[in-house]
């Protein structure tokens, strides 16, 4: 597995560049003027019923009765859809594992989880629809729930071993065994689910608009849910979406539910999901327990590992999971240079909400155990956790650096970033601080996270959970690409339309100093239309909004048909001002040559208008599609090694955190992160996402986590009792940035927006173990579970 | 997350009201500020069949001095309270958020009688009562008497609460609460009351209902503690709670001396 | 069925709506001002947060018959025209929105509290620990807001 690098990284030198600068966004205006369009919002089919859900109220039964006969009595329904026929109209949603349990948008015989859809009521109004909710009757058989993992059937299990494990086991000086559980918590987006589905009986077709984030491969899972070819599902997205972090990834279900209604009742259905329901059955992050065994040299050296991983995925195996278990395979060593690896990799299904796409993904359940690990060999080596990471990180002259595991680490210099956040966060001071903390009997620690963000998922990873025999059966997979296309109008306006699916990162923003770089205009001057629409839009199958990867593939597409319209830009021109097309140059809405300049209008206005006039060879109009793929991606070999990202940023993090003994509240003094991800394209956009990654990790590190009781029912049903951080809660953050290019991205760019959802449980965890001076800590650290260690 | 149907009163008296209440008795729910009544409404687990709206009725809003102390309107809003008593001043930047202030009300917060709310606890380590109306007239009702249980008062179905009296404290007082959030329900919370050598303890949140408790001024946290046995919930064990109180208790008690000095 | 008579951002309107109407729907729904944001329903997130004769209430919480008689501001009223607010502004110069969803909220109760004053940041915080918001960190929110109040946007943690 060679790395290709790429050259062809075609950047303007002679005027400033928009790339780079930290301008405001283009979307904000809109947004605070109360003139965004979100799902909600929007009306794109008159006469829509209002449909309304009706959930299991038990975490495992039968189902022995529904009877919506009084539901349909009420004047104002127009209709109800239940399970039972949802399995007859429909499939079940195709899956990366054969042989797991039918997954439907709706259960007809058995409910498996508390919130799991039972059946649909539609009518005039979702006031209505709700009324008519309390008419439909249902009988339950309550069976047992399975809640705890260790009891839950498991789906798949695999084990991959890399290296010599036993070898490096055998050698170790030291060897740190720990369990660890990272908790079920779900990114918790302010807008909740919205679709509307128009299901056409005349074209057998359904268009569904909706706040998804794809259409990536779940557009083929809904359509092949729907038993349609993919051009019979049509997905469009609303211009804005009120954030997703993933979660938005699941509304896929809901298109084929709403679908299915709109197809039994002939009309129209419209569905916004309620906060309620949105924490009862929309998606989680996945629970994960591990089991690791570390093997260290005298000095330090990270010999081994061994991961058994246990991943609790809810009640139904569902698309794309089980991604979870594989997003990070290629980095099971996070950012250190240890060769010896081996993961047994189970996932179990238990009677709680399936789980699905959530920042960070994968990331912060691998990084609790790996990093907890290192601070407990450090600690039990007598060294600075600092000093145990430095003598393992991948050194800056090893890049691209391929892991035993077939991840390929593009760039970077991760001690210098260590270095830069120990300066930032005044390290060594701390650690004095912290003596005098202790001197007083303060509880005061100080936690350390040295991190790999890997970005741009590679489309092959998940099939892993396959052997390579099964693997063997099928069609390769691999890669991942995005599409993009500009248009430039007769009058020389620009027009992007791209498939990212933005919620809120500020695409447009970026995609418009992209643009705006290659043919020389300013970002202002461009249009840029982030709703997707999967009949018009160019996209591949993984389009959408997940893995981090706009700046890397998404805005690399704009990159490329921004530069397949220069370079179209540049022919035209060099025929009119009689130079060569290398001689010209666009800046300022013009093509030059030396003094010499032809407007973009003027430009645009030939190719439209007189055709007759360009040069031979050259096509009329001016509107170019491009697709970016990610290089390095090849599908998992035979050995299961596999580069399962494009870019890996990293990211290296001090937390100081007291501890009040008496009460048991955390308070984080301080947090330090040093991020390289590359060439930053937005500084002002970079450090939003920064800290907005920053706040996702504090969620489960300090506070939130879904619980259930024993019988399955949820006890963080609403926002009361499920505890987003707010603004006081959350402590102050340092940001610092060191910019080592990715060769694999067209921009150099790679993803950041997970990175510190990955790094702040880790670092966290550490800083409140050091404070307390134990080993073994739960996530969330909340006051209750802190003085519950302290005892 | 809708509300079921009601039929919707306004009354502008209170005469009106109390008819109203009369005549509907436990069909009926007063709102008043309805933040904690109106999510009720949307998850439908409160489904009055009427609901009278008390917002309009005249003359609920008036906050009057009453030697030292303050007699506070059932519609005064809590964003407006500040002033009425000293504890009250302690206790409402724990009470909700900015715009629930602005809404929520005194007296539907203690008409509520939510365990872990704080304005309960601050009348009841007060030492303050309850004013309520009804068709057979007006009583009054002592805070240690008023709450009863979790969501449960003496108030019978056919009353109203007009008005809640503060008595004069002076400057004595603390309130001491942890959450996880700022804002929230209190895992647990401690009210203090020094006066003259009279010691007053409160805490809330931790059993079924605002309770005052004997102090032994050796071991005040302590004492307090063995006197509670708290359930524990979804956030915190018994265990913890219960050391809490003790925590909080001896806060609030310190808190408390040092703001009357 | 009730008669309302409202005023909303300036302009009177009569309409006719069932007791239990949430004004977070009316306003949404009946009028058509879908800058009011709805995220959960039960008084937490603080999208939803309008002013009501001035002082910022969560619309969720209140029925639209509640209103009669009563003048109602959404996001809608905050820009004067092309120009948009010094708060606004200052939202998009601090980056404090990314996906813009619990903005209108914020901007709602940010408006009654500058109204009142010069806030601190710590005042800042209190107002927006009855705000949700799972994009920013809050942080750029609380120096834009102190942007506005004057106030010491340095120390932006």
């Amino acid at each position: 597995m060679a790395a290709v690098k790429l050259t062809s990284v075609n950047v303007a030198t002679h005027q400033e560049m928009w790339v780079g600068r930290a301008i405001p966004r283009f979307e904000d205006e809109a947004l605070l003027r109360g003139e965004g369009r979100f799902m909600d919002d929007l009306a794109p089919v008159p006469h829509a019923g209002h449909a309304a859900i009706l959930r299991s109220q038990l975490a495992h039964a039968r189902v022995t009765r529904l009877d919506a006969s009084r539901a349909l009595e009420h004047p104002d329904v127009l209709g109800v859809l239940t399970g039972a026929e949802v399995v007859a109209m429909s499939r079940p949603f195709p899956v990366g594992v054969e042989g797991v349990r039918p997954y439907y948008s709706a259960a007809a015989e058995v409910a498996r989880y508390a919130g799991e859809p039972l059946a649909v009521v539609v009518a005039r109004d979702r006031y209505v629809a709700e009324d008519a909710l309390e008419l439909v009757e249902v009988d339950y058989e309550p069976l047992e729930p399975v809640l705890e993992p260790q009891h839950g059937e498991v789906v798949s299990d695999r084990t991959f071993s890399y290296g010599d494990p036993d070898g490096a086991f055998s050698q170790a000086a030291l060897i740190v065994r720990e369990r660890f559980t990272f908790p079920r918590w779900t990114c918790a987006p302010l807008e909740c689910y919205g679709v509307v589905a128009d299901w056409s009986h005349a074209g057998g077709s359904l268009t569904a608009w909706a706040n998804f984030q794809g259409p990536f491969t779940l557009h083929s899972v809904a359509a092949g849910a729907l038993g349609l070819p993919g051009a019979k599902l049509r997905l469009i997205t609303p211009p804005d979406s009120g954030g997703s972090f993933g979660i938005k990834a699941t509304v896929y279900v809901y298109v084929v539910l709403l679908g299915l209604a709109s197809r039994k009742l002939g009309l129209p259905v419209r569905w916004t999901e309620d906060r309620l329901e949105h924490l009862a059955g929309s998606a989680t992050a996945t629970a994960r327990e591990t089991e690791v065994e570390a093997a260290f040299a005298p000095d330090g050296e990270l010999l081994g590992l061994r991961y058994d991983i246990v991943d609790d995925v809810g009640a139904y195996l569902r698309a794309p999971e089980p991604a979870t278990t594989y997003r990070m395979h290629g980095s099971l060593g996070g950012a250190y240079r240890v060769r010896n690896v081996v993961s047994r990799n189970r996932v179990v299904l238990t009677n709680r909400c399936p789980s699905g796409l959530n920042r960070g993904f994968g990331g912060p359940q691998l990084y609790l155990p790996l990093e907890r690990t290192m601070a407990i060999a450090a600690k039990r080596l007598g060294l600075d956790p600092a000093e145990l990471a430095r003598r393992n990180l991948v050194g800056a002259d090893e890049f691209p650096y391929r892991t035993p595991s077939g991840g390929l680490y593009d760039s970077g210099d991760y001690e210098a970033a260590l270095d830069e956040a120990l300066e930032l966060s005044r390290y060594a001071e701390r650690r004095e601080e912290q003596q005098r903390a202790r001197a007083e009997d303060r509880l005061f620690g100080i936690g350390l996270a040295v991190v790999v963000e890997p970005s741009i998922s590679n489309m092959g990873y998940i099939t892993l959970a396959q052997t390579a025999e099964e693997r063997a059966q099928s069609l390769p997979k691999s890669g991942n690409a995005e599409g993009a296309t500009i248009l430039i109008t007769p009058l020389g306006g620009i027009t992007v339309r791209v498939g990212t699916t933005p919620q809120g990162q500020g695409h447009a923003t970026v995609c418009a100093q992209v643009v705006a770089d290659a043919l020389g205009v300013r970002p202002a001057d461009v249009e840029v239309l982030t709703s997707l629409d999967t009949s018009t839009s160019a996209w591949t199958v993984a389009s959408g909004n997940y893995s981090s990867r706009f700046s890397g593939v998404g805005a690399g597409a704009v990159h490329l048909a921004a530069q397949k319209l220069a370079a179209k830009l540049r022919t035209i021109a060099a025929q009119e001002l009689g130079v060569e097309p290398h001689e010209v140059e666009l800046r300022e809405s013009k093509a030059w040559a030396g003094e010499e300049a032809i407007s973009l209008r003027r430009l645009a206005g030939l190719a439209h208008w007189n055709p007759d006039a360009l040069p031979p060879g050259i096509e009329a109009g001016l509107m170019e599609t491009a697709f970016y793929s990610a290089p390095n991606l090849g599908p998992p070999d035979e050995e299961d090694r596999v580069a399962s990202s494009a870019a890996h940023g990293f990211i290296a993090d001090v937390a100081v955190v007291e501890v009040d003994r008496e009460t048991g509240a955390v308070t984080v003094l301080d947090y330090t992160t040093v991020h390289d991800a590359g060439r930053l394209l937005n500084p002002l956009l970079v450090d939003g996402q920064v800290r907005g990654g920053f706040a996702h990790g504090i969620g489960p590190a300090l506070f939130e986590r879904i619980e259930h009781d024993e019988d399955g029912n949820l006890l963080t049903g609403s926002f009361m009792d499920y505890l987003c951080p707010t603004a006081p809660d959350l402590p102050p953050l340092r940001i610092g940035h060191l910019e080592t290019p990715s060769p694999f991205t067209a921009l150099g760019a790679k993803g950041l927006g997970e990175g510190n959802t990955m790094s702040v449980p880790a670092a966290i965890a550490n800083a409140v173990a050091d404070a307390l001076g134990i080993d073994h800590v739960e996530l969330p650290l909340t006051p209750p579970r802190v003085w519950d260690l302290l005892q | 997350m809708k509300p079921a149907p009601f039929r919707y009163e306004r009354p502008e008296t209170v005469d009106e009201t109390v008819g109203l209440l009369a005549e509907h008795g436990d069909d009926a729910k007063v709102l008043a500020g309805g933040q904690s009544l109106v999510p009720l409404l949307n998850m439908r687990m409160a489904r009055p069949a009427v609901l009278i709206d008390i917002n309009h009725v005249f003359n609920l809003d008036n906050i009057t001095d009453d030697g030292g102390g303050s007699r506070v309107g059932a519609l005064v809003r809590q964003s407006a309270a500040h002033g009425v008593s000293p504890l009250v001043d302690c206790c409402l930047p724990y009470v909700g958020h900015f715009a629930t202030r602005n809404r929520g009300t005194v007296g539907g917060s203690i008409a509520h009688a939510d365990a872990s709310a704080e304005l309960p606890l601050a009348l009841l380590v007060a030492g303050g009562s309850v004013v309520a109306a009804s068709t057979r007239g007006r009583r009054e009702i002592p805070a240690d008497e008023f709450f009863v249980t979790h969501f449960t008062t003496r108030l019978e179905p056919d009353e109203l609460v007009v008005e809640i009296r503060w008595p004069d404290t002076g400057p004595g007082v603390a309130f001491e609460e942890l959450a996880q959030r700022r804002g929230d329900y209190a895992l647990c919370m401690a009210a203090a009351f020094v006066r003259d050598g009279e010691l007053r303890v409160g805490i809330g949140s931790v059993v079924d209902r605002p309770t005052l408790l004997e102090i032994d001024p050796e071991r005040p946290g302590a004492s307090a503690a063995e006197q509670v046995e708290p359930y524990g919930g979804l956030h915190a064990s018994a265990d913890y709670l219960r050391h809490l109180v003790e925590v909080l208790v001896d806060r609030a008690i310190a808190a408390a001396g040092r703001n009357a000095a | 069925m009730t008669s309302i008579d409202v005023e909303v951002n300036g302009r009177r309107h009569r309409e006719t709506v069932e007791p239990r109407l949430l004004l977070s729907d009316f306003l949404r729904h009946t009028l058509g001002l879908t800058g009011t944001h709805v995220g959960c329903e039960h008084g937490v997130c603080g999208a939803c947060t309008v002013l009501l004769d001035g002082a910022a209430v969560r619309s969720c919480l209140l029925l639209a018959v509640q209103t009669d008689g009563a003048r109602v501001q959404t996001v809608e009223s905050l820009a004067r025209g092309e120009e948009l607010s010094p708060l606004q502004e200052a939202f998009h110069e601090c980056h404090a929105l990314q996906c813009g969803f619990c903005t209108p909220g914020i901007l709602m109760a940010a408006t009654d509290l500058l109204g009142r004053g010069r806030p601190d940041r710590a005042e800042i915080e209190d107002l927006l620990s009855g705000h949700l918001c799972r994009c920013t960190g809050y942080s750029p929110i609380v120096d834009a807001i102190a942007r506005v109040a004057g106030a010491d946007a340095g120390g932006a943690g």
